[in-house]
């Protein structure tokens, strides 16, 4: 796993690349990673119960549906935590797929569907969703509720 | 009358035929854990008639999509056995989840294990 490549990317805040072979253990521990950057940055335990639960489902989803958990696939991670915000975005070797395409799964027919409920409780507990064209990037984006909340803060920071 | 697997700690209520399943881990995660969770839950419900069981979140403070597949699937095999499946104790973020998801229109969720117990019908009438 290459760990901590810092890329600056013309701010303060710099952006943490990890690579990691398809394996579930490697995906937890990036998890991890990102998780401890957001309790050092002070996020509340409802977002980081958040983060945790979308990670997770990003995570798996690369691993198991993109890579199929070839490990000689890698999962792409980008990250970068600040007090305002987190950013990570998760991305895969597979072909990709249509958002979309995903049938909603809280419609009555599909409720017992094992299907769609990943990328729901991602919608449900990020900020933003974002996926590239090709539908095997995604980009997940939580705001520091603790923050926001903080009126000294947002005097401070406008 | 208590018995242990390795993800489970399962409970005969009382003598009856009632079974309370607690998780002994907090988290519901790890994919390879789910699969063993679901075979163990499976061989339960399969070791019963009309099985009657309370599945208890007391212990759990974080789950996932493939999780609630796994309790979706069990929640099939109990209907398919003519039985009942309660759900207990799911702490407030957890049911969070289940909103979102609409699952709690599927499941029939309780705020505590005796609530889900009184819930049940006797085996003969479910």
């Amino acid at each position: 796993m290459r760990h901590n490549m810092k890329l600056t990317r013309g701010s303060s805040n710099p952006w943490h690349v990890v690579d990691f072979p398809s394996c579930c253990s490697s995906a937890h521990q990036v998890e991890q990673e990102i998780l401890d950057a957001c309790r050092q940055s002070h996020y509340s335990d409802r977002d980081l119960f958040a983060l945790k639960l979308a990670l997770e489902e990003a995570m798996i989803n690369a691993v198991k549906h993109g890579n199929h958990s070839d490990p000689a696939k890698h999962v792409h991670v980008a990250y970068r935590v600040t007090p305002q915000r987190a950013d990570i975005s998760v991305e895969d070797e597979g072909t990709g797929f249509n958002p979309a395409a995903i049938a909603d799964p809280t419609n009555e027919e599909n409720l017992e569907s094992c299907h769609g409920r990943g990328l729901l409780l991602m919608r449900a507990f990020m900020s933003s969703v974002v996926f590239n064209p090709e539908g095997n990037r995604v980009t997940l984006t939580k705001f520091n509720e603790s923050f926001r909340r903080d009126p000294a803060r947002t005097v401070a920071f406008g | 009358m208590q018995t242990e697997t390795p993800h489970l700690k399962v409970t005969r209520l009382d003598d009856s035929d009632i079974v309370q399943v607690e998780f002994k881990s907090r988290k519901i995660l790890d994919e390879a854990n789910i699969a063993e969770i679901g075979e163990q839950l499976s061989a339960l419900v399969e070791k019963e008639d009309k099985p009657r069981i309370i599945i208890s979140f007391a212990a759990v403070d974080h789950l996932s999509s493939a999780a609630l597949g796994t309790l979706i699937t069990i929640n099939s095999k109990v209907k398919t056995r003519g039985g009942q499946l309660r759900l207990s104790d799911i702490n407030p973020q957890i049911y969070e989840v289940f909103l979102i998801t609409k699952l709690n229109r599927l499941f029939r969720i309780f705020p505590t294990v005796k609530e889900a117990q009184e819930s049940l019908q006797p085996a003969s009438a479910s």
